[in-house]
């Protein structure tokens, strides 16, 4: 049924009846999988009530569009040497549109380094991540956002934070819930397993979130583990587990916005692997036609998240190609407008690398604060 | 006639080779000479390292020992102290010094203990590369000097080549040596200079210095990427008039005293210099034995440049943060003002 499930998946698929979960497909040895849409935008099961309605998937599409058009921005950026290394989410758009479309302004996003579109919808700007990956930690001080983490980089290593932040939150008896993304990759550290026991053991309000993309850098899904799915290590930290079609942003946001609930609700974690396809290089610094065949890239298209809401809500009636174009305007003047910004934002002052080192500067480091700044009118 | 004996016949004198290559030249002649030498990290088979100090060699000796792991650097450290306790020798690749954090815990605990532990019964010949320091305008945690910490830990030798051929001579002595060796790249440099070398496996010596530069007036310590600007701050001060010697520690621990406290027996005046924060640096560490040791050799009080005891900024403000040739120049002319 799905054009994405891995190829080693077919033999234990079994279909379960449609009609008893509106998005649920088939399970893989107890693992369920949910997709709604298939690549051209057409429902194979009973969409949900909101996925019919113009709204909301506006608002989904949007942000994806929006991720889109900064993507192909950065990466222009970066070839032109106006931005340092990039990562780019090209075809991993809907993941991060369907978790900030699910949360609730008083959440937390923990993101790893490609939910770009649920950093937008959180009101991170795009000025912001380009600061980040332009080498400007004005980057991380999110204007419109006081809650969420940054990008985390050392992979895997933020998913115990989620679980402190959850931990917090449940102490002091709050309705809120912590979300951590991370990719493929991360799923074979400990930190990830550490934290999905831990989320188990102590009930969390934490939602964990894996951007399966196929790839860590040049290392296959296949390869980083025997596990039939990556949602089946949730068995062990005894939480429920699944996979959804990560290129479906309906089925995607359909089953967050349920694991949200839940956490919220006080029925603890959720562990989501979402299935999608790393479109790009790993980021601008690598040359993925070293080690993937384009081959497989190129047939991964067909699944693009963008094409298939857009198809979906052009058979809905509910899309026209003005409303396409006008919105396509409208976000290149607003990538254009965060590039200006941005390349117009002058560097941290060379005071900054000790002003934010402790609330208050020991008077030890005085003295290497004015030799650095001494250095910094040297440098100009 | 064994992989070695021709690899020792064909000596091949390679033109132009950069550190990087080197790296790859070292690993590579190692492998065919010792079977026993297999190769672990991320990334390192088909895509040659994300550096490609590992280029080809999976093509070349097989994907048993070029090594692909799962994502997990203590995995990785784990995983080469179990190889090393059956005689296999690893060399394990941590892709970045900023991922290496969590390895400390196998090193500390384990691979340097592991021989005293069993009062010798076992022992841990690994080798752990890993590509370190800032000025490549790189992301965020990528761009750190962190050599001291491992310094800090008995029983491991912390080795920081500073050129294509040290790189190659070091790092076969670091895979031929019998106990756990951290061997940091300066990736900086990695293809900065071009250097004629041969590729005879022929390795240099372990826990030792390297005379780079004779002078009478003052002696410069550094390591890694940043004899680079110390050798160019020697070459204007020795267009001023005075003639700095230029000492490369390259193994930092053990530390070799002996060599910079005979070169400031003749100076009299000691600058050392690195990329990595000040407090608890490895220059604390060779001022301390020069007060100990070389006190009385002393005209001048000796000076430290290095990086600052802040975080490592975002690449904006690196060249802030790294010591550059006119804080070299200026702490040598104090020196020389006593
Ligand atoms: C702890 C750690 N080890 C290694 C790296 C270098 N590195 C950066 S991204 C990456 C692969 C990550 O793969 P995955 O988790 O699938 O995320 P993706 O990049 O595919 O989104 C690696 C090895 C890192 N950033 N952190
Ligand atoms: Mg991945």
């Amino acid at each position: 049924m799905s054009h994405l499930k891995p190829r080693i998946l077919k033999p234990d698929q079994e279909e379960v009846a449609p009609q008893t979960e509106p998005v649920k497909t088939y399970r893989v040895r107890g693992i369920p999988y949910f997709q709604v849409l298939n690549n051209v935008g057409q429902p194979v099961v009973e969409p949900p009530d909101w996925a019919q309605r113009k709204n909301p998937l506006v608002a989904l599409y949007k942000v994806m569009l929006k991720t889109r058009l900064f993507d192909q921005k950065s990466v222009a950026l970066q070839r032109r040497g106006q931005l340092g290394t990039y990562a780019s989410s090209l075809g991993q758009e809907a993941i991060g549109a369907a978790i900030g479309c699910s949360m609730q302004t008083d959440d937390v996003l923990f993101p790893a380094y490609r939910e770009y579109a649920a950093q937008f919808s959180r009101g991170v700007s795009m000025t912001e991540i380009l600061l980040y990956w332009g080498g400007n930690e004005q980057g991380m001080n999110f204007q419109h956002q006081d809650k969420d983490f940054p990008i985390c980089v050392p992979i895997a290593s933020h998913i115990p934070h989620a679980a402190g932040t959850a931990y917090a939150m449940k102490y002091r008896g709050q309705r809120r819930v912590a979300v951590c993304v991370f990719g493929d990759g991360a799923t074979s550290k400990g930190d990830f397993y550490e934290a999905l026991n831990a989320a188990g053991s102590m009930e969390l309000p934490l939602v964990f979130v894996i951007n399966n993309n196929q790839w860590a850098i040049s290392f296959s899904r296949k390869h980083q583990s025997k596990a039939l799915t990556l949602a089946h290590k949730s068995v062990a930290a005894g939480i429920p587990g699944e996979q959804v079609d990560g290129n479906d942003v309906i089925a995607l946001r359909q089953r967050i916005g349920l694991a949200l609930e839940n956490a919220r609700d006080g029925r603890g974690p959720t562990l989501i692997e979402a299935l999608t396809y790393r479109l790009c290089d790993h980021t601008t610094a690598d040359n993925a036609d070293r080690y993937r065949d384009s081959e497989e890239v190129k047939n991964q298209w067909v699944n693009d998240p963008l094409v298939r809401l857009r198809k979906h809500m052009q058979i809905l009636g509910l899309w026209s190609d003005q409303e396409e174009k006008d919105l396509n305007s409208r976000y290149l003047a607003e990538v254009e407008q965060s590039t200006r910004a941005y390349l117009q934002t002058p560097p941290q002052p060379v005071s900054s690398m000790f002003d934010y080192l402790y609330e208050r500067l020991p008077d030890a480091l005085n003295e290497q604060r004015n030799a650095a700044m001494d250095q910094g009118h040297q440098n100009g | 006639m064994s992989n070695e004996m021709q690899r020792w016949i064909k000596v091949t004198k390679m033109a132009k080779t950069t550190l990087v290559d080197a790296i790859n030249l070292a690993l590579a002649y190692e492998m065919a000479a010792d079977p026993d030498v297999v190769l672990l990290g991320e990334d390192i088979g088909v895509n040659g390292g994300v550096f490609r100090a590992t280029d080809g060699l999976q093509k070349t000796f097989g994907s048993q020992r070029v090594i692909d792991t799962p994502l997990s650097e203590t995995l990785i450290a784990g995983m080469a102290i179990g190889m090393a306790a059956e005689r296999l020798k690893p060399v394990a690749e941590i892709q970045f010094m900023g991922f290496i954090y969590s390895v400390i815990d196998q090193i500390i605990n384990h691979a340097t203990r592991l021989r005293n532990r069993t009062r010798g019964r076992l022992s841990c010949p690994m080798v752990l590369r890993a590509p370190f320091g800032s000025g490549i305008h790189a992301p965020e945690h990528h761009s750190e000097s962190t050599e001291a910490l491992f310094a800090h830990i008995p029983g491991l030798r912390v080795v920081i080549p500073s050129s294509p051929g040290r790189g190659y001579g070091l790092l076969l002595a670091a895979i031929r040596d019998p106990d756990p060796v951290i061997f940091l790249e300066p990736k900086r440099i990695y293809r900065l200079h071009k250097q004629d070398i041969e590729d005879n496996g022929q390795a240099l010596p372990l826990d030792t210095c390297f005379l780079l530069r004779e002078g009478q007036d003052v002696t410069l310590v550094s390591w890694g990427a940043m004899i680079h600007e110390t050798i160019i701050a020697a070459e204007q001060l020795a267009a001023m008039g005075m003639q700095s010697e230029v000492i490369d520690v390259a193994t930092l621990k053990p530390l070799d005293m002996q060599t910079i406290l005979d070169s400031v027996a003749k100076t009299g005046r000691c600058v050392i210099i690195h990329e990595a924060a000040r407090t608890c640096g490895i220059g604390a560490e060779i001022a301390a034995q020069l007060a100990e040791q070389g006190l009385m050799s002393l005209f001048a009080p000796v000076e430290r440049v290095t990086g600052f005891d802040t975080v490592m900024p975002l690449f904006q403000l690196e060249k802030e943060y790294m010591p550059n040739v006119d804080r070299i120049v200026a702490a040598a002319k104090r020196t020389l003002e006593n």
